[in-house]
């Protein structure tokens, strides 16, 4: 707006000088952005790949390839994957029932009641190893003491995911409860309420979207867990409703039966499963997401 | 009214100076109001956080249905003690209360004392307006809903009246559902109030309540302190001197002793008078030096 040429001395020149920290600060935003270019490829590239081969198979003739059972011979084309979707979700489904109330109740404890005492300090590090302990070697064991003795079934499966999903529940509530400021247990005690009924009523609501959060990461990876379901779950083609009968079987082993086969139908199989699996991972992240935020401006 | 007193006392010479150990604690009975049965009984209060003395020495009488304030500088325990009437140093790791603290002549910290039934009797309001992020009905009929009243119809009886006692009914009556975060802050702190109103204390406890708040919010919960008084004893910390000579009957002044040897700061309370004692004609030097705003 102010021409230059009227600019007088005696105004202060605000302008950017150029020196060498301006050079520094462009050099290092240049390397931000193309670091979270760098971060972002292997994921776009991830779902280009699974759209792209995945939705020809999973929406021809939708939805039979959400509904119909797996072919029993492999190189015959044509859907579907109904047993296998219906089977991570039980599995899934009974993992995260007994993981999700065990991993509250665990980081309760932690948090609230056994603050810095023995037992609460070794539960901890028990925790911290178990998230260690390789997906393969969480099948083995569960292999040994629930398969060699009742079979295949989709609660060896969900025993297996549950155990995976323990020590991230307990981490994410613990840090959730962390993040419950003091002052609301404060204004609760000095209204003459329990211990229990203070974290019943105040502090675990509060931490609710947390605990959520942090229990759909880890839903979302165990339903693409594969390696403690091929030990435990089987590799069934058709329908098992029953969770404690029978071998079933789930989206991620068919990803690895039928990615592994030779037939080229079966490996389209694949890619619709593949794709099926993050569809499903992300309808229920929504679903959760959508429920929290409901509970959220509730209160 | 202060500055009056400032120029009168500026010439003091002979005045009754205590040594650092001294507390002078004036019998109550120097006012003309009637005196009314104690609440609180003070006898040598310590209170340690670890094995830090934060406190020392506090030896008072506090009486029902009366305003009393803590006045005093930063670190001086004010708050402190006052946390101490109903337990609320339990739930801080390491603290710990010695000496005597009788409640209506019970012992406060003894065994079997309970210390969620202590504090349904002794309700406390904090200096940053906290209230759960619920609705404004939800948080009033928190403490009657822990206390094992459940029925509809006497919730909304203890919440109209608890609000009506707050002077919040007006204000709030037709959007009781919405969130209690969506408040002004006066209207938040008016809201704890309520809160604690509703669990039916015997004492309301506030810890500077109105530090938070601009003058007119400030005015409006003195105006109510001055209501509640007749339902109520109240224990106010302030920092605002101003606000003690306003609302309070009696004062207390506490101040920080620092020892020499290990530099360690405890508080301790110095004086405790009639409010219009302590701010015409204090007992003790540091009392006035504080009051006439030569430190803290």
């Amino acid at each position: 707006m102010i021409d230059l040429a009227e600019v007088t001395s005696a105004q202060p020149d605000l302008s950017a000088k150029r020196s060498w920290r301006s050079v520094k600060s462009t050099t290092m935003t240049g390397l931000m952005i193309a670091s979270v270019v760098l971060v972002a490829l292997p994921l776009i590239a991830v779902v280009w790949a699974i759209f792209g081969r995945g939705v020809a198979v999973a929406f021809h003739g939708f939805p039979d390839f959400f509904i119909k059972e797996i072919p029993s011979v492999a190189r015959r084309a044509g859907p579907g994957m109904g047993p296998a979707i219906l089977g991570t979700l039980m599995v899934t489904g009974a993992a995260t029932l007994i993981a999700v109330p065990l991993g509250v109740l665990g980081a309760v404890y932690l948090h609230e009641y056994g603050v810095g005492n023995r037992f609460s300090r070794l539960v901890r590090f028990m925790a911290t190893v178990m998230t260690g302990v390789p997906s393969i070697v969480m099948g083995l064991f569960i292999y040994v003491v629930w398969t060699l003795h009742f079979g295949y079934s989709a609660f060896g499966g969900s025993l297996a995911l549950a155990c995976l999903m323990l020590p991230v529940v307990i981490g994410a509530t613990e840090q959730m409860l962390k993040l419950v400021p003091n002052h609301l247990r404060e204004a609760s005690y000095a209204l003459g309420t329990s211990k229990s009924r203070t974290i019943l009523t105040v502090v675990l609501p509060a931490a609710l979207p947390g605990i959520v959060s942090g229990s759909l990461l880890a839903v979302a990876r165990a339903a693409g867990e594969t390696a403690p379901l091929l030990f435990a779950v089987g590799a069934a083609t058709e329908y098992n409703p029953h969770l404690f009968e029978e071998a079933n079987t789930a989206l991620s082993i068919q990803i690895f039966g039928n990615a592994t086969s030779s037939f080229v139908a079966a490996q389209d199989r694949a890619w619709g499963a593949a794709l099926t699996l993050v569809l499903l991972t992300f309808i229920i992240t929504l679903v959760a997401r959508v429920f929290t935020a409901r509970i959220a401006s509730r209160r | 009214m202060l500055s009056e007193e400032r120029i009168e006392t500026d010439g003091r010479t002979q005045r009754d100076r205590s040594g650092p150990k001294g507390i002078i604690v004036s019998p109550p009975v120097a006012s003309n109001r009637p005196d009314t049965p104690v609440v609180f009984d003070l006898a040598d209060l310590e209170v340690f956080y670890g094995t830090f003395r934060a406190v020392r020495g506090v030896t008072m009488k506090i009486f029902k249905n009366e305003i009393t304030a803590f006045i005093g500088p930063s670190g001086c325990g004010k708050t402190t003690v006052l946390r101490s009437f109903n337990r609320m140093h339990d739930v801080t790791p390491g603290a710990r209360v010695a000496g005597g603290l009788r409640y209506r002549g019970a012992e406060l910290y003894a065994p079997t004392v309970s210390a969620t039934e202590v504090r349904r009797r002794i309700g406390m309001v904090f200096q940053k307006p906290n209230p759960f992020p619920k609705s404004i009905y939800d948080n009033v009929a928190f403490g009657p809903r822990s206390s094992g009243v459940s029925a509809k119809a006497d919730l909304d009886v203890v919440v109209e009246k608890s609000l009506r006692s707050a002077a919040l009914w007006d204000e709030v009556k037709d959007r009781l559902k919405a969130s209690a975060l969506g408040m002004s802050g006066g209207q938040q702190q008016r809201l704890c109030i309520a809160r604690t109103i509703a669990v039916g204390p015997e004492v309301v406890l506030m810890d500077e309540p109105c530090s938070a708040l601009d003058p007119i919010a400030t005015a409006r919960i003195e105006e109510l302190m001055r209501e509640l008084k007749s339902r109520f004893t109240i224990v106010i910390v302030t920092h605002n001197m101003q606000q003690a000579a306003r609302v309070s009957d009696r004062t207390a002044f506490f101040t920080t002793e620092i020892d020499p040897k290990s530099d360690c700061r405890t508080g301790t309370l110095v004086e405790y008078d009639d409010t219009t004692k302590i701010f015409s004609n204090p007992s003790d030097e540091r009392t006035e030096n504080y009051i006439t705003g030569r430190f803290g």
